[in-house]
């Protein structure tokens, strides 16, 4: 049966995310005792001037997903629900909903993703391609124990000790916050300077050790190539070094290492996450880990299933421009 | 007239002296100093764990057993916490215990991970089809995030235990892709060929024939295993959601934070922890390097 | 029937184009140097095809790489010189031998079904190696400018027998004989000296192997390069090559005119390797070389082959022997000749006679 590599892609893409909704409305039902319930419940107990929101969202989530109404149902209306991308109310935040709490989070998170995934993963090959290159300056052979040291310690681990070396000890820089506390965010020049330097150590945290992960990934790919055929026929084609190592070696190498790193996105988000919550950063990670300690289920399911959608585009995205970039691969067949 | 007393030379590998024991460890270690260096960083690891016990009173890694905010001294040498833990305690006591998450969750997810690579690898058809998407979606998300709602859902009944068969849950995608593609590798061997003719039945040829083959990848794989599961067990712990009534190195570190070690500059606190951690990631790294020289020959250094 | 070269006392002294002397490769293991290429002479005139076989092992492919300065550490060039139209190519600076490859010497490397970079159209990779070199120019009313070196691509396929519309495809969309001509394609695009082909064909069908090799001659004759073609197909090389050298364990131990040497072979394993060739006249049991090569690690005193020998005397042992012309443009290294016609004696300079391998004679030597 021959299947287009794009329709495939596409069919996995809305799988993940069938599967993560439906991991969310599962899990509450497994625990014994249904823990959003409990936590509703409680939250009405210790209602205080919030009482009436309370009740009038215990109301709106009775009538949506009430425990009353057969499983099927619950489930679909929970799908349909989903699909808009209609969370609910934050149970800690009332009233607000929990889909506005993640957008305001949103473009934090984006930005310090973004930037650090691209000069780590840039960094990284390129680091890495040298160093397995036989003619490269000497101390980029000195450069392999400490990077493969570096990519094996987790983000958030590196993250609290550059807090504690850069932040306090030396106190360079700000130890937490996402902006100065106090001001508000706006779009003002002075503020993005001030966002900017705040977001330096938790971006380093994350392009210290995901430049390591790169850099040994794009060194073992190097090796396999620099011995292939083409390579050893290029030279003898009499092209110039640098030529062979652009246009031979990297260009071929720089192939699975794309593969790969649609393979960890899921791991880089992960772990950028929990950099957040370290650093007290105001995206998504924070956002998860008040939710986590208020038990504000309906936030834990709404960023984790937004995360999970964010991942599965960027995924495809990279999937569909594979093609481009190896010409074995076209949008047809496997 | 041809001198009938020639004597054949015999191939070189057989003319070899006999090197004795500690040239060949030696010989080793040049060639393959990952594995060694790897080894010896986990084995000093256990180590403190099996003989830690000797020099410290181990309940004393329970709250309240010690005077609490001490910074180093020769009573404690790693100082004690907030909540009056003595830190040496803890680092004896939680280092097995995080060990054991790794190993325990690196073997379910080694296991499943077998069972599916080898049935996706050898059976192929549809059940490859099948398995394959399945792992391929699992791989694309956020495991730590997956992890974290579980986690958060059941939060009240962690131990150690179910930690690691949360972590162990996810953990079982990329040994499936790693064995799969061995016994892709390996089913078109003759050996393989030879048995599939001679009527062996399938269980024999997996379990007898392919297995054996498989064990240093398995190793390898196992070895990987473990270090994600420690990883994403850490992941947990540090954000509070690990067992909460024992010392594990990363709900150490969670108590840390919480209690503003950072900013009263109780280093002793997070940092022997976050040491301890770094220095299993590498050993278990320089392992899994080591042994991908001895599984991929034709990357050694050394003709 | 191959068309010979031949000396006599009317024909002109012609220079040779390529002269290999004394040349040693030696691979550094852990355990010791080994000798993959041990002392290896001869020399070529122009345009003419010279073979070299031997069993694996036997150095031929590291002559290949040598020629082109393309040892990779542990591998050395340890000595012996590679004159190129009068340039020693082991003294060139590592720049100047860049340039050299292709433009003088060119490799159709073994295995060249890989040797074509997946990712660059086959015009790229004809003009890349081009534009390396210098590009290409042309005159045009007098006045020399720089043309696009992939102006001249369709023109080079069609040399090879190959479509130009093949220069937009990438290689994974040709054929293994394309991709094997788009390769021949490259090698004679700056008109080379000297081709040297290791096994070009070893991955072919039979039906396809001769197409190429006939592409081979015609395109080498047409531009009057010289090739040594490396193999073990002896009688891929009868059909094709002037002359027929013969490796053993990194040493030429016979080098003849190719008919000459499958009418008598000379040296003793030579005899034994034309022996075990199936014929369609003779049925029988396959004849093999009973024993092993040498060990290339701990080579063995005197003649590398006496373990294997029928012929094998005391003397065998402890000299070894020498290339040497037994026989009027007939060089064997084996003591078994060296009662007979050699002129080593007379003339007391071995070199002179090492030097004289494979160029024609002045009319005035004796």
């Amino acid at each position: 049966m021959r299947v287009d590599y794009l329709v495939r892609r596409l069919i996995q893409f809305v799988i993940v995310l069938w599967g993560a909704a439906t991991l969310n409305f599962i899990l509450p039902r497994l625990a014994p005792g249904n823990p959003v319930r409990e936590r509703l419940l409680s939250a009405l107990a210790t209602g205080g001037y919030q009482q009436a929101g309370i009740e009038e969202m215990v109301r709106a989530y009775n009538e949506q997903f009430g425990l009353d109404k057969p499983l099927y149902v619950q489930y679909l209306l929970y799908l349909q629900a989903a699909l808009q991308l209609d969370f609910g109310y934050s149970i800690a935040s009332y009233p607000a909903k929990v889909l506005n709490l993640i957008m305001a989070a949103l473009p934090w998170t984006i930005s310090l993703l973004l930037v650090s995934t691209l000069i780590s993963f840039v960094l990284g090959t390129l680091l890495g391609a040298l160093m397995a290159w036989p003619r490269s300056p000497r101390f980029v052979r000195h450069l392999v124990l400490p990077m493969m040291a570096l990519s094996a310690i987790p983000y958030y681990l590196l993250g609290l000790v550059l807090v504690y070396s850069l932040g306090i000890l030396v106190p360079m820089f700000p130890i937490s916050g996402g902006y100065a506390i106090g001001s508000l965010p706006n779009l003002s020049w002075a503020f993005i300077q001030d966002a900017i330097y705040h977001s330096i150590l938790p971006a380093l945290s994350i392009v210290l050790s995901a430049a390591g992960f790169w850099a040994i990934g794009m060194r073992g790919m190097m090796v396999t190539t620099e011995g292939e055929d083409y390579v050893v026929y290029a030279e003898a084609k009499g092209i110039p070094e640098r030529g062979i190592f652009l246009h031979y070696a990297l260009r071929n190498a720089i192939l699975p290492q794309l593969t790969s790193l649609a393979l960890s996105l899921g791991t880089v988000v992960s772990g950028a996450v929990v950099v957040e919550i370290v650093f007290g950063y105001p995206g998504v990670g924070s956002l998860l880990f008040q939710a986590i300690r208020s038990l504000d289920y309906f936030v834990i399911y709404g960023v984790v299933f937004m995360t999970v959608l964010a991942i599965a585009i960027a995924t495809l995205a990279l999937d569909l421009t594979y093609p481009l970039v190896d010409p074995r691969i076209s949008y047809r067949g496997a | 007239m041809a001198d009938t007393s020639v004597t054949l030379e015999p191939p070189v590998l057989l003319r070899l002296r006999e090197p004795g024991r500690w040239a060949a460890v030696r010989d080793y270690t040049r060639r393959n100093p990952d594995m060694v260096v790897g080894l010896i960083i986990v084995v000093a690891l256990l180590l403190v764990s099996l003989i830690g016990p000797f020099f410290v009173d181990v309940r004393q890694a329970q709250p309240m057993r010690a005077v609490p905010g001490q910074p180093p001294s020769a009573r404690y040498p790693l100082g004690t916490d907030d909540q009056g833990r003595n830190l040496l305690a803890v680092m004896v006591v939680g280092l097995p215990l995080t060990l054991k998450i790794g190993f325990l969750a690196g073997a379910v997810g080694l296991s499943i991970g077998a069972i599916l690579g080898l049935s996706a690898g050898y059976l192929g058809g549809i059940t490859d089809t099948i398995i394959s998407m399945i792992v391929d979606i699992v791989l694309t998300v956020p495991g730590l995030l997956i992890l974290i709602t579980i986690a958060a859902s059941i939060k009240t009944f962690i131990s150690v235990e179910v930690l690691a068969l949360v972590v162990a849950s996810l953990a079982w995608p990329r040994p499936t892709r790693t064995i799969r593609s061995q016994v892709l590798t390996l089913r078109e061997r003759g050996y393989i060929q030879v048995a599939r003719r001679s009527g062996v039945s399938t269980p024999e040829i997996i379990l007898f024939q392919l297995l054996p083959n498989l064990l240093p990848y398995l190793a390898a794989t196992f070895v990987a295993a473990v270090s994600a599961t420690i990883l994403a067990s850490i992941g947990l712990e540090v954000l509070g959601l690990g067992p909460q009534n024992d010392p594990t190195l990363g709900m150490t570190i969670y108590w840390a934070i919480n209690y503003n070690a950072l900013l009263r500059g109780m280093w002793w606190w997070w940092l022997p922890p976050i040491i301890a951690v770094v220095l299993m990631f590498v050993g278990l790294f320089l392992i899994s390097s080591g042994m991908d020289e001895i599984a991929n020959p034709r990357r050694r250094r050394v003709v | 029937m191959t068309p010979r070269p031949e000396a006599g006392p009317d024909r002109p002294y012609v220079p040779p184009v390529l002269q290999v002397e004394d040349l040693r490769v030696y691979y550094h293991t852990l355990r010791g140097p080994v000798r993959a290429v041990d002392g290896v002479s001869f020399s070529m005139p122009p345009g003419e095809r010279l073979g070299l076989v031997g069993e694996s092992g036997s150095g031929k492919s590291t002559i290949a790489l040598s020629l082109m300065r393309m040892i990779k550490p542990p591998g050395r060039i340890e000595g012996g010189r590679v004159i190129l139209d009068g340039v020693d190519l082991l003294a060139l600076s590592e720049e100047q031998m860049r340039r050299t490859r292709l433009a003088d010497i060119a490799l159709v490397a073994q295995g060249a079904m890989n040797s074509l970079n997946p990712v660059k159209r086959v015009r790229d990779q004809i003009a890349d190696a081009l534009a390396s070199h210098g590009g290409v120019t042309a005159s045009q009313n007098g006045r020399v400018r720089a043309r696009d070196p992939r102006d001249v691509v369709p023109d080079l396929l069609q040399r090879v027998g190959l479509r130009p519309s093949v220069a937009g495809m990438f290689p994974h969309q040709l054929s293994g004989g394309m991709k094997q001509r788009v390769v021949i394609a490259i090698t004679i695009s700056l008109q080379p000296k000297v081709i040297v082909a290791d096994e070009p064909t070893s991955a072919l069908d039979v039906v396809v192997q001769r197409q190429i090799m006939e592409t081979l001659r015609a395109v080498q004759e047409e531009i009057g390069a010289a090739v040594i073609l490396i193999g073990h197909d002896m009688g891929l090389m009868a059909q094709f090559v002037h002359r027929l050298g013969v490796m053993y364990a990194g040493e030429l131990i016979e080098l003849s005119d190719v008919l000459a040497i499958f009418d008598e072979p000379l040296h003793p394993y030579t005899q034994l390797l034309i022996a075990s060739l199936p014929s369609l006249e003779r049925k029988g049991v396959f004849q093999g070389i009973p024993g092993l090569p040498p060990s290339l690690l701990a080579k063995p005193t005197g003649c590398p082959f006496r373990s294997r020998c029928p012929s094998a005397m005391s003397v065998c042992t402890t000299v070894a022997p020498t290339l040497r012309e037994v026989r009027p443009l007939r060089w064997v290294s084996c003591h078994l000749y060296e009662e007979s016609g050699d002129r080593r004696q007379e003339t007391g300079a071995e070199w002179q006679d090492q030097q004289a391998v494979g160029g024609y004679q002045p009319a005035a030597s004796g």
